[in-house]
């Protein structure tokens, strides 16, 4: 009980979080949760979260879902009278929850995120095919072949429209610096985690 | 005085001349009127109808002008003759614009403008110019009653304007609550650290002024007289007495915190740590910018933990049912304290909603910037376990019983209780109270009043009748109305200012007590002339009263909502006129009409109503008096008309200055003149009351509410007298009330008195 | 008008044979008759998007938009960086601002940036294409190229997310942008008022979260419908491929009828300019515009 309502957590957010110094100014008046499109979905709105922060329910907010529901529309954050960069705070706490192992087993939009990433980072552009495939293979090849059979007219259509190539299984597009660019990246987590402590 | 000649005159703009036979009502003028000149212009508020009334008034020795036109609340530039009586015929809002334009309507319409001519005439020719008060005198000094802040600031501000103020402080020091302050919320812009008390620079300010005269360690033991002519009675604590002479009184006498020793719950006097927030400033003004210690042992303070509302907005009846609105800047600055100290300090402010008046929004945003956290939550208990406290609360957001349990220092927020003086309605509140069943008033009352019991301390000391002080609104505190006339008491020429006036923060004191300063100028400067004050600025007449007739029933005293009325020694009546706003509530409040004012009387409105022509029983045009408060109803029937929207036919309206005036004969007249309804339109009253005089419309309520046995002497359906509440945004509503009214007489039938 | 030119950032979504391979296409053919030259910036990478931060963090976002940012002012100096999809443009133009408002991220960005041998100045503006036609040439100007007019279709003008907020463009509101609507009356179509104007369609998460994505598809496209809307025409990739590609799913979930077209601005302009039905990429729709094929054809 004695790290309740004490700034331990704040100051960790505000560390370790993307745009986390403003979670400090929020004043409570919820026009973030009115305003999400998935607003339904969350567990804790974007409110309650700057509020559990400054709680220090630590863990309660880092194993949360709600992060997860943000689709960066950005309506929370043109609309917040405080002005607060919402979406990119969502971010960062995803972020930190994933980076801490703390992020709830089997989150969709985690594991696509990640792919995401991955799958630029390779060839330093978004192979679209291999991206939709991994996402419909992620819960295991038989649901993988369910999903990819449920989407079928919706690829071939793609196919058809120009719109999707079945070659980009074999390469595709990509960059042509690869080693620049991966040491680029490499680089930036490299300060990011010193930054950030993180291991 | 000349003798009287009337004129009448009759404007054919705006559409009078299509709608209405002018010739007509010319001649209704001429021979019911009985005008001596009557004259018909196309354009009458232009520069050659107004020249033409001119030469009258200086040619043909013109005395009383009727001008059929608009609506008097229009042209009044153009129509202001000062040097005549005059009376307006309401042609324009009051026939062609709230009637409908068609050819079946053109009779009645006609039929309203010559009853409206009628009237017109009758009125002006009851009216005489007012004289003024040629005994009017002024006092051009202030008395200040109160040297805090608010105080302080109205008599520097009063002084920069010219006028000399004495300044009376109960302390030996000026300051009042700020000097007890470490730091103040800020005043200036960015708004975002504490700043330095203004006290020191004010008070050497005080000092340098020549204007200004400060009494300390002293009281206002005796108030008298009246707006330009106020004589205080300062007592100073050596016992010296000093009689000063005054024009207006400015009274900023301030708050005491709620006491916090009625929240045991929450562990105040239960342990040391455990402060308000003149306990908080007390320690911080000690500490003097190092580290605050915990008051207990002298311990590092770790945790702060500020309880907002602590003994306010409570509905159990128990304590204050309002909010401060300053104490949530005051956690904020104190949290700041602390951070400023040692940033790494956890300072928690707990509060249901926070209100930062002002620019407090930047304030409460720096507060956050520096790592306050706030915490939207209700407090349940504190307990002390030794040097700590455990801080019990529902987290609101959360929705989560939950505790912070080693808090060094729990401030509790507890508001502001102003120092009023004493409530000259307990008497009152109390007989209401008990009238509703509830004797816990009277019984409070009835010991207040026995030998040895504490009396609370008056302000003012007033000689006033009606009792030492000035009335009190709503939870104690001094004012008339907190939004539509602020530092308006219900004692003319006496303001109030600051803290006393409403819960408020040292912002806000500053400009109520500059605006309070500007009233009290206002009302030196009014009585010198001999005019009114707000609402009816500038009017000369003022009651005049027949003490012959008069029966000494003391009715006027005791209602005149403005205490105005005392009693001479031989206990007739006492008007002070410097004192009246020229409601007429006297005038309504006397049963053998002995009270009037030279432009506004009995007569004027008898005379007028006498004069309508009412039409047989088997007409079928009933009619309907209408008696409109000048200033809601009237401008609504106005406006009303501005929008086309339509009444019935058969109402006659005449505008009074307030219902409070209105004579419950003008209502026998009506009723035994063969009127088949009275409407009687006014404002809202009760707790919320939007009456210009306060008690006007209530008065008048309440005694219409026993006009019921006067109707049934006549025989006539209670229906017949009915009061209406409008306010000046009902334009739409006041046509449907009239209208449903009609309908409603047309049901029960017309009048059986008709004809005697 | 002179000839402009912008350095020029398709984005992965509009290479050829990707997801909005037509809005390259026909953003080629519009610029060609507005004498617009896009020189692409050579060597360009991924934005990262908006659903690259669990693995991403911030600073490598940050970079993939300085490492762009950087070879444009490289390659194609003195112009202004233009892209047309959303998300590149907005991570583009947030990563600028954030090196802007901090010295910090600046140094981290560039000694990342060093390690691909690059350097970032932030001379550029980092702007979108609908930007450059409101405010480079004006509705008065884009007018009068005006050969076929779109008389007669009634379009309900999807504005979305990315390409509205947080930055959106200059003098419009966040709660009714009206340029996509004025670009459509400039065309000489109709624009149909509706309420879901800038609604989100679930972005990223139409993926992740079909379910829930799908309902906000299905309110965008229901309510167009209920404003009479024939086609529906936005500036977003995303935009466009989840509220055309998931018509079929929507309908099987809400058991809904929708069967309506889903367009860019660049394919109306192509064809009020009069550019062939390939010229405009028509033939990339899924659910096919036909009133604009038969306005190209005439």
């Amino acid at each position: 009980m004695s790290e309740n309502y004490r700034n331990n957590f704040l100051k960790e957010v505000e560390e370790r979080v993307e745009e986390g110094h403003w979670v400090k100014m929020c004043m409570q008046c919820g026009v973030c949760a009115g305003s999400c499109p998935l607003g339904a979905h969350w567990a804790h709105p974007p409110q309650e979260l700057f509020m559990m922060i400054r709680a220090g329910k630590r863990e309660e907010v880092l194993t949360s879902d709600s992060m997860w529901m943000c689709t960066s529309c950005y309506n929370c954050v043109v609309r917040c009278p405080r002005k607060l960069p919402i979406t990119h705070i969502m971010h960062g706490l995803a972020n930190l929850a994933y980076r801490l192992g703390l992020s709830p087993k089997n989150q969709t939009t985690q594991k696509f995120a990640s792919m995401f990433w991955n799958n630029l980072a390779q060839t330093g552009r978004v192979n679209e095919l291999k991206l939709s495939l991994g996402m419909y293979f992620k819960d295991g090849f038989g649901q993988g072949i369910k999903n990819a059979m449920a989407m079928q007219s919706v690829g071939l259509g793609m196919v058809k429209a120009k719109r999707l190539n079945p070659m980009e299984l074999f390469g595709g597009h990509g960059i042509k610096d690869k080693s620049g660019f991966h040491a680029m990246l490499k680089k930036a987590r490299e300060i990011e985690d010193r930054r950030k402590n993180f291991a | 005085m000349a003798d009287m000649k009337v004129a009448a005159y009759i404007c054919q703009g705006c559409g009078l001349g299509e709608r209405l036979d002018t010739a007509a009502l010319a001649s209704v003028a001429k021979k019911e009127g009985k005008a001596a000149l009557i004259k018909e212009h196309e354009f009458l508020c232009n520069a050659d109808g107004i020249k033409m009334i001119r030469d009258d008034i200086a040619n043909e020795a013109v005395t009383h002008v009727m001008i059929g036109a608009c609506s008097r609340r229009a042209k009044t530039e153009a129509f202001g003759f000062t040097d005549v009586c005059v009376s307006r015929a309401n042609l324009r809002e009051g026939v062609i614009w709230s009637q409908p334009e068609t050819e079946e309507a053109r009779e009645t319409t006609q039929e309203m403008a010559e009853d409206y001519i009628r009237m017109g005439c009758a009125e002006v020719k009851k009216m005489t110019l007012p004289e003024g008060d040629p005994a009017a005198v002024t006092e051009r000094t202030l008395l200040v009653v109160g040297g805090g802040v608010s105080g302080m600031t109205a008599a520097l501000e009063a002084s920069k304007a010219g006028y000399k103020v004495v300044l009376v402080e109960k302390s030996g020091a000026l300051g009042g609550w700020a000097a007890k302050l470490h730091k103040r919320t800020p005043g200036k812009s960015p708004y975002k650290d504490p700043q330095n008390t203004p006290v020191a620079e004010m008070a050497a300010a005080i000092e340098a002024d020549a204007n200004i005269k400060v009494y300390l360690n002293a009281s206002t033991s005796k108030t008298s007289g009246a707006p330009g002519r106020f004589e205080i009675e300062i007592s100073t604590e050596s016992g010296s007495t000093t009689i000063e002479k005054v024009g207006a009184i400015v009274q900023a006498t301030g708050f005491e915190l709620y006491d916090a020793n009625k929240l045991p719950e929450l562990g105040y006097g239960k342990s040391a740590n455990v402060v308000d927030q003149a306990g908080l400033e007390a320690l911080a003004k000690a500490a003097n910018g190092s580290p605050i210690k915990r008051p207990s042992d002298g311990g590092e303070v770790k945790t702060v933990v500020f309880v907002q509302c602590a003994g306010q907005r409570d509905d159990s009846g128990k304590h204050l049912p309002y909010c401060s609105g300053s104490c949530c800047l005051t956690s904020v600055k104190q949290a700041m304290y602390f951070k400023e100290a040692n940033p790494d300090i956890d300072t928690v402010v707990i509060y249901t909603d926070l209100r930062m008046p002002g620019n407090g929004e930047d304030f409460y945003r720096s507060g956050q910037e520096k790592g306050v956290i706030f915490t939207k939550g209700k407090v349940s208990g504190v307990e002390a376990a030794g040097n700590q406290c455990k801080v019990s609360f529902q987290d609101l957001i959360l929705n989560d019983q939950v505790a912070i349990d080693n808090a060094d220092l729990v401030v509790l927020a507890t508001g502001q209780v102003p120092n009023s003086g004493v409530d000259i309605d307990t008497k009152l509140k109390a007989e209401i109270a008990a009238a509703a069943g509830d004797n816990s008033l009277m019984e409070a009352y009835t010991a207040s009043q026995q030998e040895g019991a504490v009396q609370p301390i008056s302000m003012l000391n007033l000689t006033y009748r009606q009792g030492p002080d000035v009335p009190q609104l709503k939870y104690g505190f001094t004012d008339s109305h907190f939004i539509c006339f602020p530092y308006e008491t219900r004692r003319t020429g006496i303001y109030s200012a600051g803290p006393v006036r409403r819960p408020m923060d040292m912002v806000q004191a500053m400009e109520d007590a500059t605006g309070a300063a500007m009233k009290a100028i206002q009302a030196i400067e009014n009585a010198g002339l001999g005019r009114a004050a707000h609402p009816r600025s500038g009017d000369l007449s003022f009651p005049k009263v027949r003490l012959e007739g008069c029966t000494q029933c003391k009715r006027c005293t005791v209602e005149c909502p403005f205490g105005a009325i005392d009693e001479d020694e031989k206990r007739f009546p006492l008007f002070n006129q410097a004192r009246c706003r020229r409601c007429g509530t006297c005038m309504g409040a006397c049963p053998v009409r002995v009270i009037s004012f030279e432009n506004y009387s009995i007569d004027t409105v008898g005379s007028q109503l006498k004069a309508v022509d009412v039409p047989d029983e088997f007409s079928e045009k009933p009619r309907i008096l209408i008696l409109a408060c000048e200033n809601d109803a009237y401008p609504a029937l106005d406006m009303a008309a501005m929008n086309r929207n339509v009444y019935s036919a058969f109402v006659r309206v005449i505008p009074v200055r307030c219902l409070g005036s209105v004579n419950t004969i003008w209502i026998n007249d009506a009723l035994s003149s063969g009127y088949d309804g009275v409407m009687m339109m006014g404002c809202k009253h009760g707790d919320d009351y939007q009456c210009h005089f306060v008690k006007g419309s209530e008065l008048a309520n309440i005694r219409m509410s026993k006009i019921g046995d006067t109707l049934k002497n006549m025989s006539l359906e209670e229906e017949r007298v009915s009061t209406f509440e409008v306010a000046i945004t009902d334009i739409e509503r006041v046509p449907q009330l009239i209208n449903d009214y009609a309908a409603l007489i047309q049901k029960i039938g017309m009048s059986p008195m008709k004809g005697f | 008008m002179a000839k402009k030119t912008y350095s020029f950032y398709p984005g992965c979504s509009s290479q050829t044979k990707a997801s909005s391979d037509n809005y390259l296409k026909s953003t080629n053919s519009m610029c060609k008759y507005l004498d617009i030259e896009l020189k692409e910036i050579p060597d360009w990478n991924c934005c990262g998007a908006s659903i690259g931060y669990a693995e991403g963090g911030e600073l490598p976002r940050i970079a993939l938009s300085a490492r762009n940012m950087a070879l444009s002012e490289q390659h194609n100096p003195g112009m202004d960086l233009v892209a047309t999809c959303a998300a590149c443009w907005l991570s583009t133009r947030e990563a600028k601002e954030r090196i802007a408002h901090s010295s910090q991220t600046l140094s981290e960005a560039n000694t990342a940036l060093a390690e691909a041998g690059l350097s970032y100045k932030g001379n550029q503006a980092a702007r979108h294409m609908a930007e450059v036609l409101v405010e480079d040439f004006g509705f008065d100007e884009l007018k009068r190229g005006v050969k076929k007019p779109l008389q007669g279709i009634k379009f309900a003008g999807y504005v979305g997310c990315q390409t509205n907020r947080p930055f959106g463009l200059a003098g419009e509101s966040f709660e009714n942008p009206k340029y996509l609507d004025n670009l459509v009356e400039a065309m000489g179509g109709e624009a149909v008022p509706y309420d879901q104007k800038v609604t989100c369609c679930g972005g990223a998460l139409a993926f992740s979260e079909p379910e829930k994505s799908q309902k906000q598809i299905k309110d965008i496209i229901e309510s167009a419908y209920d404003h009479g809307a024939e086609m529906i025409v936005t500036p977003c990739p995303l935009c466009q491929a989840n509220v055309e590609i998931y018509q079929g799913e929507v309908n099987k979930r809400f058991g809904t009828k929708f069967n309506i077209p889903v367009t860019y601005y660049s394919q109306l302009i192509t064809v009020a300019y009069g550019g062939t039905a390939a010229e405009a990429a028509l033939d990339g729709q899924l659910i096919r515009a036909t009133r604009l094929e038969d306005i190209a054809k005439k």
